[in-house]
């Protein structure tokens, strides 16, 4: 048995996507929408192990009957263009897993710019459809490089929507929900104190310390965070093997 | 003597000169996907300037952005698509302070233009709330209260969105005829029949011009996007989307590379407009073959 061995040989990059793939746990019949290489070979590890009845397009405007490997398309189940996603985004039907340039301690998320509003130091997409997606449905972060500078005190503009931008008195709120942060670090939600962002996991061989560090905020439940559990054997042959053969995922974190 | 259907074939020209300084210009299309650029163009070269812009920008609102068209964009996002993504004439536009951004969710952009194609003074929509989207608009955005209270007695409080009512749209379709009737043959309608139907006078170019039966026999019926009530003129314009992909092209994304490095320095700029952007369709579209030809050459 190489089980023990095979542990040993597991990469960072390889406990993100099963990090990512758990993202997706208990989704059900939902359409899986990753915006990046990391949380597109979750979504995908995901539909081919516990949750096969994912929903997942080609990017474009298909939805892939099969689950092929990252930048291959397959077989079609159906019709996706993007205005029928704005129909899917405001059933509610829906678990995005986007990018973020900044993201603060409430969840509150940039993509847009940094600096004003109206003049901007760098422009990035504009708010794209954060605003949308954070107040319909499940959303949660992949950021490959978890530093002070994505991590800080307040985002410049406020495109993903944070717990602190909730009004309980307002039902067209209620479906708010910022499911998981997954970084090269580890794996977090909004569930410390006053919906704050909390540790749930680090990956093994990171340090609280090193989260800390590069964390501009206090994270709730460091200390106490376990480990991010291995992949399978059953994980990491699909990775290696069907999804991921060429080693995207090592672009993203090493 | 037997009525007449209209042809509203034209060109480009005459389509931008219907056009007037302060007009709010609605461009089809989605990032760098099927965009009406043989338009852009003509209009980037005109003397229409102080334009309001409603898009789900691309390169259209950065070459407008280049040519200083632009003193307000509507747009849910702007992106080239592929690396670097970000389009360099909107950053530059954006980070002078040079146009007033009402910056949105994509959904937003979508609910605006059917409340224009309904008539509707707004559509309520979710998306915004909580946002800086509200924060972007400076007050013009506000929110509706629902008449109707939710099961346990709370009350929904929405963005009212208010209608983008257009006075011109701009769209590429792949295949039409003379009277309007038109199709796209990719994978996506992206938005553009509520472009047009938002827009007061509407414009469409079509990379090829055919028969009505030719077109009808062409297409799946589902794909006839457009009728003759929602199109004024048809611009001939083959290639017309380039460098953006339309059904029968891909993107040139080497050109798109082309126009993002171009715009890093005023020496190449000033190169690239004098070769591809102060010229006419047939120069565009010839010079583009001459500099693909060069590319091929210096491999």
């Amino acid at each position: 048995m190489t089980t023990t061995e095979s542990t040993t040989e597991v990469t960072r990059a390889e406990i993100c996507v099963v990090a990512c793939a758990e993202i997706f746990s208990g989704a059900g019949e939902i359409m899986a929408s990753p915006m990046a290489p990391m949380a597109l070979l979750g979504a995908r590890l995901a539909r081919l192990t516990s949750e096969p009845d994912l929903l997942i397009t080609d990017g474009e405007a298909l939805i892939l009957a099969d689950t092929p490997a990252i930048g291959r398309s397959g077989p079609i189940e159906g019709w996706m263009p993007f205005r029928k996603v704005f129909d899917v985004v405001a059933s509610g039907r829906r678990h995005v897993v986007m990018g973020a340039n900044q993201i603060d301690r409430y969840g509150n998320q940039n993509l847009s710019a940094f600096g004003p509003l109206q003049q901007p130091t760098r422009q990035m997409f504009g708010v794209r459809g954060a605003p949308g997606n954070t107040i319909n449905h499940p959303t949660s972060y992949w950021v490959g490089r978890h530093s002070t500078r994505v991590f800080t005190d307040s985002v410049d503009i406020v495109s993903g929507i944070g717990y602190d931008k909730v009004d309980p008195e307002n039902p067209a709120f209620d479906d708010h929900n910022i499911h998981r942060v997954i970084t090269n670090l580890g794996v977090f939600d909004f569930g410390g104190p006053d919906h704050t962002m909390r540790a749930l996991s680090l990956h093994p061989g990171v340090e609280a310390a090193e989260v800390a560090e590069n964390t501009s905020f206090e994270v709730a439940g460091l200390e106490s965070a376990g480990v991010t559990r291995q992949p399978t054997a059953e994980e990491l042959s699909i990775i290696r093997e069907v999804l991921d053969p060429k080693g995207v995922r090592n672009r993203e974190v090493r | 003597m037997a009525a007449v259907p209209t042809d509203k074939t034209s060109t480009l020209d005459e389509v931008i000169g219907e056009l007037r300084d302060g007009m709010t210009i609605g461009i089809g299309g989605w990032g760098s996907r099927r965009k009406p650029m043989a338009l852009v163009r003509a209009l980037a070269r005109s003397d229409v300037k102080d334009l309001t812009v409603v898009t789900y920008g691309g390169a259209d609102l950065g070459l407008l952005c280049a040519a200083g068209k632009v003193r307000r964009a509507y747009y849910g996002f702007v992106s080239l698509d592929s690396a670097p993504f970000y389009d360099p004439w909107f950053a530059h536009a954006r980070t002078t302070g040079a146009i007033e951004a009402r910056e949105m969710d994509e959904g937003m952009v979508k609910c605006g233009l059917e409340a224009a194609a309904s008539r509707l003074p707004f559509l309520p929509i979710r998306a915004g709330l909580g946002s800086d989207v509200l924060n972007f608009w400076e007050g013009e955005l506000k929110t509706v209260t629902s008449p109707y209270p939710d099961a346990d007695g709370r009350t929904q409080t929405l963005v009212a969105m208010p209608a983008l009512r257009l006075d011109a749209a701009f769209v590429h379709l792949d295949i039409a005829d003379n009277r309007g009737n038109a199709a796209y043959t990719g994978v996506d309608p992206y938005m553009d029949d509520l472009f047009c139907a938002a827009a007061d006078r509407r414009y469409l170019e079509t990379d090829q011009l055919v028969s009505t039966e030719v077109l009808v026999k062409s297409v799946p019926h589902q794909r006839l996007l457009l009728n003759r009530m929602n199109v004024d003129k048809v611009v001939h314009a083959p290639n017309g989307a380039h460098f953006t992909f339309a059904g029968e092209y891909g993107r040139d994304e080497a050109f798109q590379r082309f126009y993002v490095e171009s715009a890093k320095d005023p020496a190449t700029w000033e190169a690239f407009s004098q070769r591809f952007l102060r010229v006419d369709e047939e120069t565009y579209q010839r010079e583009v073959a001459a500099w693909q030809a060069e590319q091929e050459e210096s491999k």
